[in-house]
């Protein structure tokens, strides 16, 4: 079976940049689990993202994370886009677009 | 010179540099240091094009910005090869890109507030300080405001571009939005002794042609919004007098309002009620045409107005639309009619300072002086505005003195 392991933390723990030991820590497990992990990405910080939601046909952009929590998480799409447009564009296709709420952030990229 | 080059060339200055060198900030500093530059350098020998020289001067300084940030990025790299070309003589050379910049800044992944508060700083060039006493907060936080709104720029992938087809009508709508919200901010400044900031009126209506020349934005009631602010702005010189006092719209020489600009915004309001169902826009706009087409203050369709106000209330319920509306009932029905309508919305509009002019003229056209002088006073500890101010201790002097 697949399973897909989502982290949650107090993002305000990286507000000024991570720290390299926890890195390594990562890093470690990354190595530990190779052959298990099939991927795997951090996330930009939430005011970073943006909400897309359609009702009626048309399409509600907010800025800001997804809030609600009557709501529960209930699948993802990692998709490569050229802007925020894009992605805010393909958000408002996902048929649970129509019913919930599609939280779009940018992926996290560690040079 | 400097400070008119500013006001009237910022915007345009720095969205084409925007483009060129694909960061706001560095942009922003490099646009700021050039008019810096430019305030020592022309005291001996002033440029043939001074918007040329800012953006080949800005240009430069944005160059070695990013190379001393050692981001020798592709983007460094290509514009540093042709460094040497001698610096743009021709306008032509400074390229437009505000519609491209207005866009950006009206993105819907950032917060209203903080939309409004980047299209003021990078399109109109207004100073942090300046839009922080429009939205009557501290300085430390718009600046705060201001930084967030362009980092979430960049860690979002917010793009530099007109949006596609499909989605102009709905972000031309939130542009539509901001440009009203920067003509207001311009035609009764929150805060200052500018009664009129008349650069920024004229930025939002420049911004609304601009939009409004971009082929395929099929938004109906963007012809409504540049016809509300055409009429409007048409009386700017009424509205104040040599003194710089303010001069309330029935008292106003009606021959120096501007024809020209009154004549282009009825005929544009006069095509988009005819194309369409009248939106918030629209009717605004036709209540200001209705005032625009009385010769004198006396000629004036109240009837007319009131009955505009009482459309837009159906579909804006909101106390202002409700306190102008009975201002038009109190001209066309008399003070003892609107007294009421005004008295009602006291609970949401006690801290407005034009609920209580507005009660103080009715009180005082019917005769009940003492009560008006203190509803001016009230009003007169609300205003914001140096020049409302002074208006109302005059209201209170001409009051008191009787």
């Amino acid at each position: 079976m697949q399973y897909l392991l989502l982290i949650y933390e107090n993002e305000k723990r990286f507000e000024n940049g991570f720290d390299s030991k926890e890195m390594a820590e990562y890093q470690a497990f990354g190595k530990e689990f190779a052959s298990k992990i099939e991927g795997g990405k951090a996330l930009k910080p939430t005011n970073s993202a943006t909400t897309v939601q359609v009702r009626n046909g048309k399409r509600l952009t907010t800025d800001g994370p997804f809030a609600e929590t009557k709501e529960q998480l209930g699948g993802f799409y990692l998709v490569n886009a050229k802007d925020i447009d894009e992605a805010i564009h393909m958000a408002s296709k996902i048929p649970g677009a129509r019913f919930g709420s599609v939280e779009v952030r940018p992926i996290e990229t560690f040079s | 010179m400097i400070d008119a080059i500013y006001k009237a060339e910022w915007g345009r200055l720095l969205s084409g540099l925007i483009r060129a060198v694909g960061d706001f900030d560095v942009a922003e500093e490099a646009l700021q240091d050039a008019f810096a530059a430019a305030v020592t350098e022309w005291a001996a020998n002033a440029p043939r094009n001074p918007r040329a020289w800012l953006y080949g001067t800005a240009r430069h300084k944005a160059i070695d910005k990013l190379r001393r940030r050692a981001r020798l990025s592709a983007m460094a790299a290509a514009l540093s090869a042709d460094e040497e070309a001698p610096p743009p003589e021709e306008d032509s050379a400074v390229p437009d890109e505000r519609l491209r910049l207005i866009f950006t800044c009206c993105h819907p992944s950032l917060a209203p507030d903080a939309q409004v508060a980047l299209t003021l700083r990078t399109l109109c060039g207004l100073t942090t300080d300046e839009i922080a006493r429009a939205f009557l907060v501290p300085t430390a936080t718009m600046a705060q405001r201001l930084v967030r709104a362009k980092a979430k720029i960049r860690s979002a992938g917010i793009p530099y571009q007109v949006p596609a087809f499909e989605e102009l009508p709905a972000r031309a709508a939130m542009v539509m939005a901001v440009i009203y919200l920067v003509f207001n901010e311009g035609y009764s400044a929150a805060q200052g002794d500018a009664l009129i900031r008349r650069e920024l009126c004229a930025e939002a209506i420049r911004l609304a042609r601009i939009l409004r020349a971009l082929p395929p934005v099929p938004v109906r009631e963007l012809d409504a919004l540049l016809a509300l602010m055409l009429l409007h702005d048409a009386r700017r010189d009424a509205r104040v007098d040599p003194n710089g006092e303010m001069v309330p719209l029935g008292a106003q020489d009606r021959r120096r309002w501007d024809r020209a600009q009154i004549e282009e915004g009825i005929a544009l309001i006069e095509d988009a009620l005819r194309n369409a169902p009248a939106g918030p826009y629209a009717l605004e706009a036709a209540i200001a045409a209705v005032h625009a087409e009385a010769v004198r203050a006396g000629d004036t369709d109240w009837k007319q107005i009131a009955g505009l106000y009482e459309r837009l209330y159906e579909r804006h319920p909101s106390p202002v639309v409700a306190l102008n509306r009975a201002v038009a009932v109190s001209m066309a029905d008399g003070a003892a009619a609107a007294l009421p309508l005004v008295d009602a919305l006291e609970p949401e509009l006690d801290g407005y300072h034009l609920f209580h002019a507005t009660r103080a003229d009715l009180l005082h056209r019917l005769g009940r002086r003492e009560e008006a002088v203190s509803a001016w006073q009230r009003a007169r500890d609300l205003a914001q505005n140096d020049a409302e101010r002074r208006f109302l201790t005059r209201r209170i002097q001409g009051t008191s003195a009787i």
